[in-house]
C-alpha cells in the first residue's frame, strides 16, 4: 500500500473531529464519517489516528470501513462521476450508461483513472426520477443520459 | 438468591435467574451441542455472539428456534432439545456450514482435533445437500501462525480472545456478508501486524483455519544427517500435558517418559529448558537485587517495577503497546535463549563440536518461541542459538510417526550438564511461578539466611492479578503477578501513570502461563484440563530434592568454568538482550 503522506493541518482537523465526540468508541461511525468528508476518502493512516484517539484496535475500524459500502479506501477524482442506479433510472438503461462510462474511461465501479481525473461510482435514487437516467459529475446533474452522450459529458471535464 | 423453574426434556430444573438455557440444561446433564459458544469457566473467558446456530432449541410458544446460548431461562419455560423440529434445523446449519468449508480433512492440521469434524460425526452427516459458490482467501504464513482462512466458520473466539482477552486487537471481522473474513487490519499479512504470536487464537479456533508452523520435517531432517550433533531442551510446561495427547488424564506428569521419548527419536543429548530457568532466576534474581539495592541507596532513577522477561509473546507486546517503557523489564533472556546461548558455546566447547554442527531444539508451550528463536538478535553470523523449537502438539506426532509406544516407555533422566535442575525451575510453567523461584533465590541472597519455608503459597492461584508482599528480613517486597496480556496491560498501564506500587512484576502472555500456552494439547473449551496441569507442576516442585535455582550444582558449576558470576560480561553477552521500538508511527508532512 502507497504510503500517503497527509498534512499536518488536516490531520488536525480530524484530531479536533474526534475530539468533538469525546474521543468515545461509540462514535466511530460519525468520526469515519467525517473523516471522509474531509479527506475524501479513509487511508489506512487516516484510520490508524483514529484508532489512536479513540483507543480502539486498527483492526476495528478496518472492519467498519469495510462493513458499510458508503466508505472508502480509494481516493475519489477530481470529478467524481455517480450514476444513478434507482428504479426509475435502471429500468431506463443506466446499465449501458454504467457500461459506456467504464468503457471510456476504462475502469470499474469504485476505481479512479489513473491520473486522478475520473472516479465511478453508483448511488440510489438522487430524487429526480423524471430525469431518469441520471449521472451526477461533482455537484452537476445529467438528465436523460444515452449511452452516446457519455463521451461529451467526459470531454466536458477532460481538459 | 432468585431461582426460578423450567422444563428441559421434560425434567423440572431449577436454577439462578438469569441462566441460560444451555447452562441449565448442562446442570440437568443435558449437553446441548455447541460450535461457535466457547466459555472457560476458571479463566472468565466467555464467546457467546450466537452466531452459528447450531445450539438452537424449541422453546414452547416461541414462533422461531431460540439460541440456548444466549436464550435466558424464564419462570415455566418449556424446553426440548432435541425434537425433530431442532435436530432437522440443527442438520441443515451444519450442513450449510460445511457447504462452505473445504473438505480435505484428511490432509488437514486438525485432522482428529476438529470440532467441525466431531460435530459431522456425531451428526451422521453423510452428505451436504448445498452446493453453492464457495469463500477463499489467500494463505497466510507468519514465523509461528498459519491462517487459512478458507477453513474459518466465523465462530469469532480467536477475535474475543486476541481484542477481549489478550487486549492485542490484531484481529477483527472485515468485509460484509459472503466476504466477510477474520483479518488483521488493511488485510496485511499476521507478519505486519501487531500480533504478538501468543497463539491463544490458535488455542481456541475449532478448525484448521488457524495452526501452527509445524516444524518436525526439520527436526526429522537434523536427525537424520550424520553431520550434526542433535540437542534437545523441554520447557516445564510441557511435562505438564504432553500425557494428554496419548489419552493420559489431565495433569498426568510424564517427565521420565518425556527424556526416554527423546531419546529414542534420536536427539544426541536429551536436556532440560528447566536448566536455563535456573540461569534465568541467577541473572533475573540477581538483577532485581542490584536494581532495588541502588533504589533504596537512593538512586530514584532505577527503573521499578522489574517485569518478568521469559514470555516472548509478552515481549512483543510491549515492544509493540508499551516501547517507551522497554527499559523496565528485565534484561535477562528467556530460558529457550538462554539455553541456546549456552549451549552453541560452553557445551560446544565441551564435547568439541562446532556452533554450526550443534542443532539445538526446543520442545514448547507456546508458538511465540517459534517466532523468538529467529529474532535476529538471537545468534552469531546468522547462526541461530536455537534452531528449531517445536510444539508440544508437534512432538506427540513425531512421537507417534517414530513407533514410540509412549505408554510402556520406562522413566528415563535428563542428561547432563545442561539438564539437572531444581523445584524452582519446574513451576516457571505456571502464572506465579516465575516470581515464586526468584523469590526463593533473591531472598536467600539478600539476607543471607535459609528460607523456612520454600513455599510461598500467596504468590499462587489462578486469579488474573494477584498481589502479594514478601519479607526479605525487614524488607517488605511488593510482588505483582498479572497472566493473560489484557491484565498485564492493567499493571503496565498503572506503572505509566505512576500508580504502581510493586517492585517486581510477572507477565505471563497466556491465561494460565505457560500450561495455557498456545502450543499445548487443546483444551477444548474445558478449563479444568489447566487447572489440573498447575496442580501438576506443584508436585514436580515439592518432589524434587533441590528446590532453589542457586543450589542446583550444575549451575554453580557453569559460573564457576565459564560465566564467572550473574551479571558478569559475559553473562551480559549471552544471556541478556534489549529490547525494540515497534510501534509504527505514520508519516506526518
Amino acid at each position: 500500500m502507497a504510503i500517503i503522506k497527509l498534512s499536518e493541518s488536516k490531520l488536525e482537523e480530524l484530531r479536533n473531529v474526534c475530539k468533538s465526540f469525546n474521543n468515545e468508541k461509540g462514535e466511530l461511525i460519525n468520526v469515519l464519517h467525517k473523516a471522509q468528508g474531509i479527506f475524501g476518502y479513509l487511508p489506512a493512516e487516516v484510520q490508524e489516528v483514529i484508532a489512536k484517539e479513540l483507543n480502539i484496535s486498527v483492526a476495528h475500524v478496518y472492519g467498519v470501513v469495510t462493513f458499510y459500502s458508503f466508505f472508502t479506501m480509494l481516493p475519489k477524482g477530481e470529478h467524481p462521476v455517480s450514476i444513478c442506479l434507482g428504479t426509475a433510472c435502471y429500468v431506463r438503461g443506466a446499465e449501458k450508461v454504467i457500461e459506456e462510462f467504464k468503457r471510456i474511461l476504462n475502469v470499474n465501479v469504485g476505481e479512479t483513472t489513473p491520473d486522478g481525473k475520473f472516479s465511478l461510482a453508483c448511488l440510489r435514487c438522487v430524487g429526480a426520477c423524471g430525469l431518469a437516467p441520471v449521472v451526477l459529475v461533482g455537484d452537476k446533474v445529467y438528465g436523460r443520459v444515452a449511452p452516446d452522450g457519455v463521451k461529451d459529458i467526459i470531454a466536458e471535464y477532460a481538459k | 438468591m432468585e431461582t426460578i423453574k423450567l422444563n428441559i426434556d421434560n425434567k423440572v430444573v431449577e436454577v439462578a435467574k438469569g441462566t441460560t438455557i444451555l447452562k441449565a440444561a448442562k446442570e440437568a446433564g443435558i449437553h446441548i451441542p455447541t460450535l461457535c459458544y466457547l466459555h472457560l469457566e476458571d479463566l472468565n473467558i466467555e464467546n457467546k455472539p450466537a452466531g452459528c446456530r447450531i445450539c438452537v432449541v424449541e422453546v414452547e410458544g416461541r414462533r422461531n428456534l431460540a439460541p440456548a446460548c444466549v436464550t435466558e431461562c424464564m419462570e415455566g419455560m418449556v424446553v426440548n432439545t432435541h425434537n425433530i423440529r431442532v435436530l432437522n434445523s440443527r442438520k441443515t446449519v451444519l450442513e450449510l456450514i460445511l457447504s462452505d468449508h473445504p473438505t480435505d480433512c484428511l490432509i488437514c492440521a486438525k485432522n482428529g482435533t476438529c470440532d467441525l469434524q466431531s460435530m459431522a460425526q456425531e451428526f451422521g452427516i453423510r452428505k451436504i445437500h448445498y452446493e453453492g459458490e464457495m469463500s477463499t482467501y489467500r494463505e497466510d504464513t507468519s514465523p509461528a501462525i498459519i491462517r487459512d482462512i478458507d477453513k474459518c466458520i466465523m465462530c469469532r473466539r480467536c477475535e474475543m480472545m486476541c481484542n477481549e482477552v489478550q487486549t492485542v486487537g490484531v484481529l477483527s471481522a472485515v468485509n460484509r456478508g459472503f466476504m466477510s473474513v477474520v483479518a488483521p487490519a488493511f488485510e496485511r499479512n499476521l507478519d505486519h501486524s501487531e500480533c504478538t504470536y501468543c497463539g491463544q487464537c490458535v488455542a481456541v479456533c475449532p478448525t484448521g483455519a488457524l495452526t501452527e508452523v509445524d516444524h518436525t520435517n526439520n527436526v526429522i531432517r537434523a536427525l537424520a544427517d550424520p553431520t550434526k550433533t542433535v540437542i534437545v531442551q523441554t520447557a516445564p510446561a510441557v511435562r505438564a500435558a504432553l500425557g494428554e495427547e496419548f489419552g493420559m488424564e489431565a495433569g498426568t506428569l510424564v517427565t521420565g517418559k518425556l527424556a526416554a521419548a527423546l531419546r529414542r527419536l534420536g536427539f544426541n543429548f536429551v536436556f532440560d529448558t528447566d536448566f536455563a530457568a535456573d540461569l534465568t532466576i541467577m541473572e533475573e534474581g540477581t538483577e532485581l537485587l542490584d536494581r532495588l539495592g541502588r533504589f533504596l541507596g537512593g538512586d530514584k532513577t532505577v527503573p521499578l517495577p522489574m517485569l518478568t522477561s521469559c514470555c516472548p509473546g509478552w515481549v512483543s507486546f510491549f515492544e509493540h503497546q508499551f516501547p517507551e517503557m522497554r527499559d523496565i523489564p528485565s534484561t535477562a533472556r528467556s530460558p529457550q535463549q538462554m539455553f541456546g546461548a549456552i549451549a552453541k558455546t560452553y557445551f560446544a566447547d565441551k564435547i568439541g563440536v562446532k556452533r554450526e554442527n550443534l542443532v539445538v531444539v526446543s520442545i514448547m508451550p507456546c508458538l511465540a518461541k517459534k517466532y523468538e528463536c529467529q529474532r535476529d538478535e538471537f545468534g552469531t553470523d546468522g547462526n541461530p542459538d536455537v534452531d528449531f523449537s517445536i510444539s508440544t502438539r508437534e512432538l506427540a506426532h513425531l512421537i507417534k510417526q517414530s513407533n514410540i509406544d509412549f505408554d510402556s516407555l520406562p522413566d528415563e533422566d535428563f542428561d547432563n550438564p545442561l539438564g539437572e535442575s531444581t523445584g524452582a525451575a519446574v513451576i516457571f510453567g505456571t502464572t506465579g511461578g516465575v516470581i515464586e523461584a526468584a523469590c526463593r533465590t533473591a531472598s536467600e541472597l539478600y539476607t543471607g539466611k535459609k528460607l523456612e519455608k520454600i513455599d510461598f503459597m500467596e504468590l499462587r492461584g489462578m486469579e488474573y492479578i494477584r498481589e502479594a508482599t514478601i519479607d526479605f528480613d525487614g524488607l517488605p517486597l511488593k510482588i505483582g503477578i498479572a497472566h493473560g496480556l489484557g491484565n498485564a496491560r492493567k499493571l503496565l498501564q498503572d506503572i505509566k501513570d505512576g500508580k504502581s506500587q510493586f517492585h517486581a512484576i510477572e507477565i505471563m502472555a497466556c491465561p494460565g502461563g505457560c500450561i495455557g500456552g498456545g502450543g499445548q494439547p487443546l483444551h477444548h473449551g474445558n478449563s479444568s484440563i489447566i487447572k489440573a496441569r498447575q496442580k501438576a507442576i506443584y508436585r514436580e516442585d515439592a518432589g524434587k530434592v533441590i528446590r532453589k535455582s542457586h543450589e542446583n550444582p550444575f549451575i554453580v558449576k557453569l559460573y564457576e568454568e565459564f560465566l564467572g558470576k550473574p551479571l558478569s560480561e559475559r553473562s551480559h553477552h549471552l544471556l541478556h538482550t534489549h529490547y525494540f521500538d515497534k510501534s509504527k508511527d505514520i508519516t506526518i508532512q
